[in-house]
């Protein structure tokens, strides 16, 4: 018999409960806008997001210089400037703007925090439907793949992989796609488990629906909110992932990353200049943007473990 | 113990190390990718093409790809992941240098973030529904966003730079040498070094065990048994601690054999931001400066230790919560 632990990072919730049933589409929808709607939290997560997001579109309206523009002044890099009215966070020390590189920071951010997610969510999906509709030796295999993909440290894996690839963005977010699936699997598996025994599922393979069509259209719509839940939980994984990979060097020096400001910052003595107009905001921001990945994934919680609301 | 439980642990054993073998393996195709030849830190440009091919059969790698798989295999099963590239010596070594410095970070900052878990998952439990606990919850989600190596810039700023209470980075400060791990772990010296990055990694590390305190401590509190023991006249304080806390215990103990293996993994952060000299930091340094075999041997070692506490976390599980692990049990067997 195969045991599994399945903590959530988050919220420590130790098993996946039963969900309300329903199976349509139309009902995870709902869920997404009862869950915005009852928790304050989830909300606070969304309006966040909203607000980067408009930041990152925006970038180069709002920013009011290029991220690896260098000012000069008098023929001079203007370097390690304080914060001023010019220059709202000061300058780099090569004479950048850190408020403009803080501004298209959040690109990334977003990019990686958004595919990952979604990666994350898709994969980790189809892996647990057919491992929880077919069981037998296709479950035992993808399970054992699972297995694997926990045996394989994570940001070790993902700083080996960008150090022998082209570093970019998307190795990274390949790397994480390739890792993460195993906690959203085996979930979703264990959802589906519960969710084949239920009548609908029956009534259609009584009527002679084909696998395929069970799986998509019968259990799929009912178990989408729990691959929401994982999948605003990778949000915030994937973009400290990249930030952490960022600031130990390996990511593509061409792009500004919130990661490679404080990587730069670190290398370039800020810290025992005190310079905390230019350690402070980046990490403010990554935080900012995690937490919002968290207290999203919360609400899905509350919503979908009706149990724990009551407390 | 019951029989059972001798076969699921057996099970488990063989499948852990199936799991490691693939990891090998993937390792194994990873590190063929590695950019450029994989002795170019060997061989000079001085050298002539015969040197040249002489040192490729030397190290084995004129031989089909499958041989030099088997041979891979051969060495890592007797211990021997080559010679680094940049020391000259055997990377076994290099690990074992380092490896101690590693598990005395991660052991007390676990130590000290499950037991500040546990106490505080338990009073937020027991504050349920109010604005402590609400406050408490965000709280602990703010040390889980924030990223480690930030919350350590910032510590280093203060406390080392600003104020100079702590030193900036290392294990020992210029001209102390430690003979021995006992003179080491004795020493205020150490201790002083050990002090932020054992803070800043326990700061993120105590989420997950107090959030998962926190809910299990609910969940128990919402059993029957707590209601009649209540109706018993047992006081609130003696269930939440003696009866409930006791029970949310469990699965703290497998999250932290599982914490043990992935901070472990993950301690490649904070090991580069206070430049501790442990597994981490090696590795970082030895991809960054194509040390492939130094990189792989440290890469192996930390997959082992996750794998490894993964399979103890499962039998602790089995062996804690007799209902896991014999079905047989279960059906009267």
């Amino acid at each position: 018999m195969q045991h599994e632990i399945k903590v959530n990072e988050i919220t420590g919730i130790t098993d996946a409960k039963v969900l309300s049933g329903g199976s349509l589409l139309t009902n995870f929808l709902r869920t997404n806008a009862e869950v915005f709607k009852r928790d304050r939290l989830a909300l606070t997560g969304l309006i966040i997001l909203v607000f980067f997001a408009l930041i990152a579109i925006f970038a180069p309206v709002i920013a009011p210089r290029g991220p690896f523009e260098v000012i000069e002044a008098d023929g001079f890099w203007l370097s390690n400037e304080k914060p001023s009215t010019d220059y709202l966070l000061g300058t780099t020390n090569l004479g950048r703007d850190i408020f403009s590189q803080l501004i298209y920071g959040s690109r990334v951010a977003l990019l990686v925090g958004f595919s990952a997610a979604l990666a994350v969510a898709v994969i980790g999906t189809i892996v647990g439907l057919i491992a929880g509709f077919y069981g037998g030796w296709v479950d035992t295999i993808l399970m054992r793949l699972a297995d694997v993909a926990f045996g394989i440290p994570f940001l070790p894996f993902i700083i080996v992989l960008v150090a022998f690839l082209t570093p970019s963005i998307w190795i990274i977010v390949l790397a994480m796609a390739m890792l993460l699936w195993r906690d959203t699997s085996r979930v979703i598996r264990s959802q589906v488990l519960v969710v084949k025994e239920q009548a609908f599922v029956s009534a259609g393979k009584v009527s002679g629906a084909s696998n395929l069509r069970i799986i998509f259209l019968y259990i799929a719509p009912s178990i989408l909110p729990l691959s929401a839940l994982y999948g605003s939980l990778a949000i915030g994984w994937a973009i400290l992932t990249e930030a952490s990979v960022s600031f130990l060097g390996f990511s593509d020096p061409d792009v500004v990353s919130w990661g490679f400001m404080l990587q730069d910052a670190f290398n370039s003595q800020a810290l025992s200049r005190g310079a905390y107009y230019w350690i402070i905001p980046p990490g403010l921001a990554i935080m900012l943007t995690v937490m919002s990945g968290f207290f999203i994934s919360r609400g899905y919680e509350e919503v979908l473990f009706p149990r724990l609301r009551k407390h | 113990m019951r029989r059972g439980i001798w076969i699921y642990i057996g099970g488990r054993l063989l499948q852990s190390l199936l799991v490691l073998w693939i990891i090998t393996t993937i390792l194994f195709f990873l590190f063929r990718q590695a950019p450029g030849s994989p002795l170019a830190a060997y061989i000079d440009t001085t050298f002539t093409e015969e040197q040249q091919q002489a040192l490729i059969a030397r190290f084995g790698l004129d031989k089909p790809m499958h041989i030099q798989y088997l041979t891979y295999l051969g060495n890592l099963i007797q211990g021997d992941f080559g010679d680094s590239f940049r020391y000259r010596a055997p990377v076994t070594e290099q690990i074992m240098d380092v490896l101690p410095n590693t598990l005395y970070l991660t052991l007390t900052s676990l130590f000290i973030a499950y037991i500040i878990g546990v106490v505080g998952g338990v009073f937020l439990a027991s504050r349920r529904g109010t604005t402590v606990e609400k406050g408490g919850i965000i709280f602990t989600l703010m040390t889980r966003a924030a990223p480690q190596f930030w919350v350590g810039m910032i510590l280093l700023a203060i406390f080392a730079f600003e104020l100079r209470w702590l030193p900036s980075s290392g294990t020992s400060s210029p001209g102390v040498i430690y003979r021995s791990e006992i003179q080491k772990l004795t020493s205020i010296d150490f201790w002083e070094h050990m002090l932020l990055p054992t803070f800043t990694l326990a700061l993120f590390l105590h989420g997950l065990p107090l959030l998962l305190m926190r809910s299990n401590m609910l969940e128990v509190l919402d059993q029957d048994y707590i209601t009649m023991g209540r109706l018993a006249g047992y006081s609130e304080r003696f269930l939440m601690l003696r009866v409930a806390a006791r029970n949310a215990l469990l699965p703290i103990v497998t999250a932290l054999a599982l914490g043990i293996g992935y901070s472990i993994g993950g301690n490649v952060i904070i090991e580069n931001v206070f430049a501790w000299p442990g597994l981490g930091r090696m590795l970082v340094s030895a991809v960054a400066g194509s040390d492939y075999p130094l990189a792989q041997g440290a890469f192996f070692i930390i997959a082992v230790i996750i794998v490894l506490l993964n399979f103890l976390a499962d039998v602790l599980y089995s062996v804690l919560d007799p209902r896991v692990g014999s079905s047989s049990q279960a059906q009267g067997v």
